[in-house]
């Protein structure tokens, strides 16, 4: 399927201290050129991959391959890999053209072009001009920016960000987001990123692995890990879900029949097979609220609005079934009133189309 | 912090017995000894106030600039040698596993707590003729003569001689390195223990080696650090006195050593009075550079 | 999937995988370790040697001669050294009861008030720490001898409270730092009066910094030597200055055994200065 060539291959990589296990026989394949994501929560050992792909940390097990070398107990410094660490690390005692120029200087490349490399790594991260300044002088955003140029000049295969936005406030954190994706574009090499913000996953990468304690999840595109997650932990970490606990049935003409407590026997459209206990999901803005009983064909939930949140775009609404579970509706605020389109104690029905159901056998 | 005007009463009380204590026993004493090195020593030994510089000058005449330059040359050695054991060691413990760091900093700071007297003097019996150092040396020596005449081959060695290490200018840098090395070492260690690792990685991750991140990186962020202990150590070198006392010989006394001799055999207090503020002018000296250098650092490092 | 050439499964498994340290692991470099080792072994050789010569049996040798007590019989027999000692008590008693009490004080108010001159005032104060100890103790021969003094136990005593003053100072400035002023706030909300606010909430804090400036005053005045030679005088000497007489002559395992007599019961000081310190610190922090 995929006729790019694959950059980084992770393979059975297991990573202990002690008796804490990082990362738990974790494999994954990197293709060149993309922009990868590790997204988890913090302790998952998203940051103990990274820091073992850029040799601060050897696996325990398993190896790692980048451009077709193993490179598993190759020291940092002769990797074709480079690093933005999370609080930049840009020295402090060095002018911003001798930050820049440092990797070049130490692995004796000529002066003259160490200039020009400089120039143009500033350029293309909009620092022109900065080459004198001292890194006490710049703010946050500018060090971050100095840090991307250092490591960029060295014309890496991998480049590796890690939490690369958590220092930044929420407006500058938005605009650095495109940035990155722009520059990734432009300069065409592979980002590597580590986050724990699914927003920022979802928008930036073409790819994302989601770990959790040491493990690898799921990798899949953002729409794909959103809209098709494989497991209830990867259908709760990215974006918010429904979540109903449900008994197999049967199987029927392509679907599955599944007795959800508090609803009638539903049938949902399903392409594997599933027995037993399983949890039955679906996103907030897939559902819908009426007034009336919905059309045939939905799956439709009776309740009682105990809650509304209003987020100015968006509304959250809270409706509690007679049998006694919650379920969230995201309703968008499309005209432009003060009265709201729901009130607390409203009776409503709920509905979703069976397609828009996630089955979650684990 | 609150304005003593609001506590006129506890504040008094607080301050007013230690201060009127330290002038009393600390400042007056050092003024008198001040007014003293103005003075000229009478015929009977009892010092007059003449308001001359003489013995400034005198300090200067080569016999005694001569003790003079010396004492700064073995204090200059001592720290030399210092930050070469020190620096390694503190090194070592910084980046050591956590559970080893405290255990190796109370190693280091254990025989700083016994007495100054009894560490010094711990190494006449090793550097002595007799002593363990020559012993040992004695063992190898014969122990590589007997290998020799072993394999056939001629004694080249000959007679042990033992070496001179005591009562000269050796034994004194050794005793100094030896009582000074844990003010080099402590603070340095806290030093680099609070250097962000993150800058030596970031200079691996481009392509660095060790050594080069060790020259570019560390040693530059390390200084101020480097600086401070290094200048503490030479501080308190310059103004030892036991040390070079016991372990020193005729061609190996320094200040210390000339300014005590003037308030005892030689009776000569208005000299030896000079002789002490020429020290104490130099020890502030360098404690101003000290701090000059503290306060520039903490205003660039750290980002 | 991919189309690139990897090393073969079984030859993967094959290679043994050996634990190779971290870039920044300093501490497992071989060198590193050789000379922490030999600085360890430069610390602590004349040390435990001078302790383990005071067991020898015979007089000069550095070889061992067997296990005896009898230095330390001669030690404990000695008269002179038994008075040195009691000397050296009772110095260093009077010397940590008023340096400890004045040090206190001072120490609190540097922390608490705000005055006109604090910053040279910090600095005076901080003097006697840095300056070397010759200057220091001709200058007290000479102060003495000028108001007429005589040299004795009297002399000594009020030099060491003078150079234990700012170090006192010292831990106590250091132990407030630490000090959460919302709890003095909290009191004074209650209805406490400013002397009631101090012994109730502020003093019970300071105790672990009081106890570990007069464990430092005590150790301090034992230890002295440099001022204490030139304080004392004929009939007033302290057990520091009395092995230095003994050392004079010669280094004898009964100077030895003198010597180990103080070692032991200074590091005992000290170590108990350690631990209370740590847990009666623990014990205020935590119910603070």
């Amino acid at each position: 399927m995929d006729k790019r060539k694959s950059i980084i291959s992770i393979r059975n990589v297991t990573k202990r201290f002690g008796p804490v296990v990082a990362v738990d026989d974790a494999s994954l394949e990197i293709m060149e050129g993309e922009f990868f994501a590790l997204l988890g929560p913090s302790g998952c050992g998203k940051t103990t991959l990274l820091r073992m792909l850029a040799g601060f940390e050897t696996p325990t097990e398993g190896d790692i391959i980048i451009d077709g070398q193993d490179m598993t107990d190759v020291a940092p410094n002769r990797r074709p890999v480079n690093m933005v660490f999370q609080s930049y690390a840009v020295f402090p005692h060095m002018t911003v053209a001798r930050n820049v120029g440092y990797g070049l200087r130490v692995t004796g490349v000529p002066a003259a072009e160490i200039r020009e490399r400089v120039r143009e790594a500033l350029a293309l991260v909009k620092l022109e001009g900065f080459e004198e300044r001292m890194p006490t002088q710049l703010s946050g955003g500018q060090r971050q920016r100095v840090a991307l140029a250092r490591a960029l000049v060295k014309r890496p295969k991998v480049l590796l960000l890690d939490e690369p936005l958590s220092a930044l406030d929420a407006k500058l954190r938005e605009a650095m987001q495109m940035e990155l994706v722009r520059l990734q574009r432009s300069v065409g090499i592979t980002f590597v990123i580590v986050t724990h913000d699914q927003d920022e996953a979802l928008s930036m990468a073409n790819r994302i692995a989601v770990m959790d304690a040491g493990k690898v999840r799921q990798i899949a595109p953002p729409a794909d890990l959103y809209e098709f997650p494989n497991s209830r932990f990867v259908a709760g970490f990215i974006g918010k879900v429904n979540l109903l606990d449900g008994r197999v049935a049967g199987f029927e003409d392509g679907r599955l029949l599944v007795d959800v407590r508090g609803l009638d026997r539903i049938a949902v459209p399903y392409g594997g097979s599933a027995q037993g206990e399983i949890s039955i999901a679906v996103r907030p803005e897939k559902i819908r609220l009426e007034r009336t009983p919905p059309a045939n064909g939905r799956i439709a939930i009776r309740g009682r609005v105990r809650e509304v949140a209003y987020y100015g775009d968006e509304s959250h609404v809270f409706v509690e079934n007679p049998t006694g579970f919650t379920v969230t509706a995201n309703v968008p605020n499309e005209a432009r009133t003060t009265t709201p389109a729901v009130a607390i104690g409203d009776e409503l029905w709920l509905s979703w189309d069976p397609a828009d159901t996630l089955v979650l056998t684990e | 912090m609150k304005d003593w005007r609001r506590d006129k009463l506890a504040f008094s009380i607080f301050t007013l017995p230690a201060t009127a204590w330290l002038v009393v026993f600390f400042t007056l004493p050092l003024a008198l000894i001040w007014v003293y090195s103005f003075g000229d020593r009478g015929p009977q030994g009892q010092t007059i106030i003449t308001f001359s510089l003489e013995n400034y000058a005198r300090a200067v005449e080569w016999i005694h600039l001569g003790i003079i330059l010396k004492s700064v040359w073995i204090a200059t050695i001592a720290t030399a040698i210092c930050v070469i054991l020190g620096f390694p060691l503190a090194l070592g413990i910084a980046f050591a596993p956590q559970r080893w760091k405290n255990p190796l900093l109370l190693l280091v700071i254990l025989p700083f707590w016994t007495n100054l007297l009894i560490r010094t003097y711990a190494w006449i019996a090793v550097l002595r003729t007799r002593g363990f150092l020559n012993f040992g040396l004695e063992w190898a020596h014969d122990q590589i003569a007997w290998f020799l005449a072993l394999i056939g081959l001629p004694d080249v060695l000959g007679r042990f001689q033992p070496l001179e290490l005591l009562y000269n200018q050796p034994a004194v840098v050794i005793g100094l390195v030896y009582v000074h090395l844990p003010f080099l070492v402590l603070p340095l260690y806290a030093t680099l223990e609070r250097l962000d690792k993150s800058y030596l990685e970031a200079s691996l991750d481009l392509g660095a080696s060790q050594w080069r991140t060790f020259l570019s990186v560390l040693v530059p962020l390390a200084l101020p650090g480097i600086v401070s202990g290094t200048l503490l150590v030479f501080i308190l070198s310059l103004g030892t006195y036991l040390t070079p006392d016991l372990l020193g010989g005729p061609d190996s006394q320094m200040i210390g050593n000339l300014i005590a001799r003037q308030f005892g055999s030689s009776r000569d207090w208005p000299f030896g009075s000079a002789l002490s503020f020429l020290l104490l002018y130099a020890v502030f000296i360098f404690l101003w550079v000290r701090a000059t250098v503290a306060a520039r650092s903490r205003g660039g490092v750290g980002v | 999937m991919s189309e690139i050439a990897i090393p073969s499964e079984a030859a993967l498994v094959k290679r043994r995988r050996r634990r190779r340290s971290t870039p920044l692991e300093y501490g497992r470099k071989r060198w590193i370790q050789l000379i922490v080792a030999l600085n360890f072994l430069f610390l602590y050789f004349p040390i435990v040697s001078l302790i383990a010569f005071s067991f020898n049996d015979s007089r000069r040798n550095v070889t061992w001669q067997g296990f005896t007590l009898k230095y330390y019989e001669m030690a404990f027999k000695n008269d002179a050294l038994h008075q040195a000692f009691l000397n050296s008590m009772i110095v260093a008693f009077t010397s940590t009861v008023v340096s400890t009490l004045l040090g206190t004080m001072l120490g609190l108010a540097l922390y608490r008030y705000r005055f006109p001159g604090r910053g040279p005032f910090e600095g005076w104060v901080h003097l006697p720490i840095v300056v070397p100890e010759v200057c220091l103790g001709v200058a007290l021969l000479a102060f003495f001898a000028w108001v007429n003094i005589p040299l004795g136990l009297f002399t000594i005593t009020v030099s060491h409270i003078a150079f234990s003053i700012p170090f006192v100072a010292v831990v106590i400035r250091a132990r407030m730092a630490g000090f959460d002023e919302s709890l003095e706030e909290a009191s004074r909300d209650l209805g406490a009066s400013g002397w009631q606010t101090f012994w109730n909430v502020t003093f019970p804090y300071m105790v672990p910094g009081v106890v570990a400036g007069a464990l430092l005053a005590f150790t301090l005045s034992l230890d002295d030597f440099v001022i204490t030679f030139f304080t004392s005088g004929p009939g007033s000497t302290t057990f520091p200055i009395k092995i230095y007489s003994m050392v004079r002559f010669s280094v004898t395992p009964e100077v030895n055994a003198a010597s180990t007599v103080l070692i032991v019961v200074t590091l005992a000081l000290t170590v108990s200065a350690m631990l209370i310190q740590a847990r009666t610190g623990k014990k205020i922090d935590t119910h603070g």
